[in-house]
């Protein structure tokens, strides 16, 4: 073939598919304007990748969609980023926040680009957990005085010889390397690196009767943690918090001398200044919106076990409680009366 | 150079063997290797013994430098000012917000509801005929089938539309990448300082992990599909340079002279001349591209890029394998199907001579490594494009034919709900077995059978080979003190290249070391060198099989084809499983990823050993144990070291991977970097120290494999 011809070819290619996309013009299915009948124009919700975040986002989403007539969207981003795009003006709000002090100085304080929205009502706990057969088995093993006693069992191929403490979902500044020092405890920290190695070590934990001791945190949809019941979960990973000497006020200001637990974590909304100052009716649900952590672990269960999505979650969660919903839509201008 | 050695000349069958042919040289003066190394190592160990666990340079996760916070004080300004900046903010703001304004614009034709229809604008049955159609003209029969069984893949595994946003995504990306990358080759082909300073920018480009630049993106270029698309064409650009630059110099100077002395001028030559006869390896080089775009699809979806990459991460949160899974056989179909459809396409329009073949994923530094193909899997072997014997009238009269019923779906597409939304086939008979959910529940099962039956066996093979394995060697590289570890590199690096390959390593232990972060750099170091063994132990077996029998070879090319292919991430979660977040774990998923390339490396190089040697090596009655050990590895020699260089390059690009599952040091600061702002400059120089190790260890192996060609 000459060589002329491919080009000739594609040429030609090209004005053939366009003529036959003009071609096809006109509608056929019928169109479809959005639903609900406010002006709230976009609402983009920041979805962080685990599972109770993306409760409240959707929650808040369909809300936001069926009551004000907003177009939701959904990026899916890390934390770190959803903070910057606020900051850019890519997001409007991020609905499940942990702390992140450094965060919240930089972008709250200096910047001005973005602030705090009220708490979500859900109390975050961060700790180290051991597996529940252990709590079983070792009775004081929850306590840290008597971590040093079983530091043997926790001794791995990555601990060199000392307990192992798994650490390293890296999102979160943790403490861990000091505290271990400052407690005088026989254990080293190895780095997990994924919120995925961190779960699938309490999995296997459990299902081998495997000795492990880790960072971790709740609200978990799938986690049991000191024996509270799941309503509704199958197989619930079982799991028990370990005390560390008592968090006060003030006790980890030095990150260098930490000797305390975590303190609890009143999770919070956060909201783009200019998106706040945009007068969408979306701002005052966004500040309404609070629930328990109860309702966040029913929804996220809807989507991590039943396999539903998150907006089928979302919306039956929001049929079964009409009164929680009412009270968020106070002063959006919208009505709360069942509309289907 | 490798390109030099591994590329085939054009025009010539992959079964020349051009070992024997050459004229016997005398051997150069004997360079006694071995026993240098083993000077190396004594003295290695003596001062170890005597300096172990002093002057190391570690520093502990949360700590940084002052470089560190410096790159964080960048970034911070660049954040508070940068939207006002004529630069970050206009130029890149605008590129930004061009590059998402045409993603939407392809989205709502094909993937997403284009307001006010509930559905895009161009239903599944329309894109398929319309695939089909396209692909049929372009490439012919046999890819067309193969591009419309692809595309029904899709939407049966319940993934229509993130598929068509990775196609989207991909498509345009290698379209950009064409636009600048081929300038850029015949540039650099043309103007040796062109070349000597954008080699350099490319090594960083392609070694530095995209987690590094992954925040940065999305600050200057915008959350979603331009950010995604940036990290596409900073990774994939790279390869099409390389090799366009390499196709051009490859135009035989004979050829160009003569061009030249018909009065030829420089445009004229280039396109008359160079591009035409380069073309085959460029679009190699194409290909390659888009194999290296396809391949970023997962990172891109952690800063919200459209695609396939969104299940798979998604998915890796709540730990469902299956759910990755399929959604990683779709980007595997889809590789696999651009492959062979635009390898199809070229052979088509180049004539019937093309036998090389992209040897898959992403090619690292080197660039240009061409795999020879059997000649099986090549069009020419038997079964290849019949070109109708019509004349071109008659061919565009019968393609013009064949557009109506790809016009009649595309209406029906339009206008019909069923036509525009992929059903869901998890009811339909046959097809449910296939379905997204039917096989979710059946790669998850069979995980949890085949962990539960294997774990407590994995997991002893973890503790003994990290016992007795990583454990000395990285307490010998990370316990040494920086200054013997630094000499013993450039030690090795003379002994095995010569001064050359000595400058460029200590160029790079300066550039590791005001990192800050030598000791974490030896520990990866040391988990790459134990990953790269395994791989060479699985590729030289399967490499020989491969290489030795042709049923071997269809065996077990596919496997290696998904290997490179589906993404890493999918894999992770089974891994955990098996052997817990470990520097083991990270091992195995770095053996994973990169003992294909060095597998089909081996392969190759088996295969070239020629066939009079083998017949006479066979005539003199020697065992089938003895041919391989003592005719057909030692005469391959320069593919095995090829190999090793590879499957080293493919262990390194995992580093930060292998973060993710327990490997810490490098990888894991990276990810760090990625999570926490105030790490950012840690995490960047983890990613200039992971570029500095790659480039100081290929540049090694590749003097080394120079010295063993010769």
């Amino acid at each position: 073939m000459g060589r002329g011809s491919a080009r000739t070819r594609l040429m030609a290619l090209a004005a053939v598919v366009g003529l036959g996309l003009t071609a096809c013009g006109g509608g056929g299915i019928s169109d479809t304007s959005a639903s609900g009948g406010g002006d709230c124009g976009d609402l983009r919700i920041a979805v962080n990748p685990w599972t109770g975040y993306v409760s409240n986002a959707h929650v808040i989403g369909q809300i936001a969609k069926e009551k004000l007539g907003c177009n939701v969207t959904y990026p899916e981003v890390k934390e770190e980023v959803g903070w910057q795009g606020m900051a850019s003006g890519d997001i409007d709000t991020v609905v499940e926040n942990w702390g992140h002090e450094d965060l919240v100085k930089k972008y709250v304080d200096e910047q001005k680009s973005v602030e705090d929205a009220g708490k979500t009502g859900n109390e975050g706990l961060i700790g180290w957990f051991v597996p529940q057969w252990m709590a079983d088995k070792y009775p004081d093993i929850t306590d840290w005085h008597n971590l040093n006693k079983y530091a043997s069992l926790f001794k791995t191929s990555e601990s060199g010889g000392k307990g192992q403490l798994l650490d390293g979902d890296p999102s979160y500044v943790t403490n861990d390397e000091a505290l271990v020092k400052n407690l005088n405890l026989d254990y080293q920290v190895v780095v997990g690196g994924s919120e995925a190695a961190l779960l699938q070590s309490f999995k296997n934990a459990e299902k081998n009767k495997t000795p492990l001791l880790a960072y971790f945190y709740t609200p978990q949809w799938y986690a049991e943690v000191d024996g509270q019941s799941t309503p509704g979960v199958k197989d619930p990973i079982q799991i028990a918090h370990v005390a560390l000497p008592k968090w006060t006020e003030g006790c980890d200001s030095d990150p260098a001398k930490v000797a305390c637990d975590y303190p609890p974590y009143h999770l919070n909304k956060l909201i783009a200044t200019k998106f706040a100052d945009s007068g969408s009716p979306a701002v005052a649900l966004i500040k309404n919106f609070n629930w328990t952590n109860e309702d966040q672990n029913t929804v996220s269960s809807y989507i991590g076990q039943d396999g539903m999505s998150p907006d089928d979650a979302a919306q039956k969660w929001i049929d079964a409680n009409p009164d929680k919903v009412d009270a968020w839509l106070q002063g959006t201008g919208a009505s709360s009366s069942p509309s289907s | 150079m490798t390109a030099t050695t591994t590329a085939p000349p054009p025009g010539r069958g992959p079964d020349v063997g051009s070992k024997e042919e050459q004229p016997y040289i005398e051997r150069a003066k004997k360079r006694h290797t071995g026993p240098k190394l083993l000077g190396i190592l004594v003295v290695w160990l003596v001062l170890y013994a005597a300096f172990k666990g002093q002057m190391t340079r570690a520093m502990g996760i949360q700590d940084t430098n002052e470089l560190h916070n410096k790159i964080n004080e960048a970034r911070d300004w660049v954040q508070l000012h940068g939207a006002d900046n004529w630069f970050f903010g206009g130029v890149l703001g605008t590129i930004g917000d061009f590059l998402n304004w045409l993603v939407t614009q392809f989205q709502e034709l094909i993937s997403i509801p284009a307001p006010p229809r509930p559905v895009p604008e161009i239903g599944w049955l329309g894109v398929v005929a319309l695939a089909a159609w396209v692909s049929y003209v372009l490439a012919g029969r046999r890819p067309a089938i193969m591009v419309t069984l692809s595309f029904l893949l899709f939407g049966i595994f319940g993934l229509w539309s993130d598929s068509m946003d990775t196609l989207i995504i991909t498509g345009l990306s290698v379209a950009i990448c064409i636009v600048i990358g081929i300038p850029v080759g015949v540039w650099m082909a043309r103007s040796k300082a062109a070349s000597a300073v954008i080699t350099p920018v490319l090594d960083l480009m392609q070694t530095i992990p995209a987690f590094c630049y992954l925040a940065p993106a999305a600050l200057f270029f915008g959350i979603g599909a331009s950010a995604a698309m940036v990290l596409t064409i900073i990774y994939a650009v790279p390869p099409l340079i390389r090799i366009t630059e390499h196709g051009i110099r490859s135009v035989s100077p004979t050829t160009v002279e003569a061009a030249r002395s018909m009065g030829l001028t420089s445009s004229q030559m280039l396109r008359q001349v160079e591009l035409p006869m380069a073309r085959r390896t460029i679009v190699v080089g194409i290909n390659q591209c888009t194999m290296a775009a396809l391949s970023m699809a997962t990172i891109a979806a952690l800063v919200n890029g459209p695609g396939l990459g969104k299940p798979v991460v998604a998915a890796l949160q709540v730990l469902n394998v299956g759910a990755a899974s399929v959604a990683g056989l779709a980007i595997v179909v889809m590789a696999i199907m651009l492959d062979r459809t635009t390898t199809a396409a070229s052979e088509r329009t180049t004539g019937r001579t093309n036998v090389a073949s992209a040897s898959g994923l992403s090619v690292m530094l080197t660039g240009v490594v061409i795999e020879r193909l059997p000649r099986w899997a090549t069009e020419e072997a038997g079964r290849g494009q019949q070109r109708p014997r019509v004349t071109a009238a008659g061919r565009w009269l019968l393609y013009g034919v064949l557009f109506i019923p790809v016009l009649i779906c595309i209406y029906l597409s339009r206008n019909q709900i069923d036509y525009a939304e992929f059903p869901d086939t998890s009811d339909t008979p046959v097809l449910k077995w296939i379905s997204g959910p039917e096989l979710t529940n059946g790669i998850n099962n069979f995980t949890d059978w085949f962990v539960g039956n294997v774990d407590s066996f994995t997991i002893a093979l973890k503790n003994d080979v990290t016992k007795w394995l990583i454990n000395p060697l990285q307490d010998l590289l990370s316990l040494s003190p920086w200054w013997l570890m630094a000499g013993v590199l450039l030690a090795v690096a003379y002994v095995l290249g010569g001064w050359r390959p000595t400058a460029v390593t200590l160029a790079c232990e300066v550039v590791i070391f005001f990192t800050g972060l030598w000791n974490d750099t030896m520990i990866t170091l040391a988990m790459t060198l134990v990953a790269t063994l395994l791989v060479m132990l699985i590729a030289i077996v399967l490499g020989v099989a491969m290489g030795r029998s042709r049923k071997a070879d269809v065996a077990i090319r596919p496997v290696l084809d998904a290997f490179q292919v589906i993404p890493p991430f999918v894999y992770l979660v089974p891994a955990l499983a098996l052997f817990e977040p470990s520097r083991f774990t990270a091992i195995v998923a770095a053996t994973a990823y990169a003992f294909p390339i060095a597998t089909k490396l081996v392969a190759d190089g088996i295969r070239g050993v020629s066939p009079t040697t083998v017949e006479a090596a066979r005539a003199n009655g020697i065992t089938r144990w003895q041919m391989i050990r003592k005719v057909q590895l030692p005469m391959s020699k320069e593919s095995l070291v090829l190999a090793t260089n590879q499957g080293l390059l493919y262990v390194l690009s995992m580093v930060v991977i292998g973060g993710m599952v327990g490997g810490g040091s490098l990888g894991y600061i990276v990810v760090l970097g990625f999570s926490q702002q105030e790490l950012f400059g840690k995490g960047l120089a983890a990613g200039f120290a992971i570029a500095a190790l790659g480039v100081m260890l290929d540049r090694i192996a590749r003097y080394a494999a120079a010295r063993a060609g010769r």
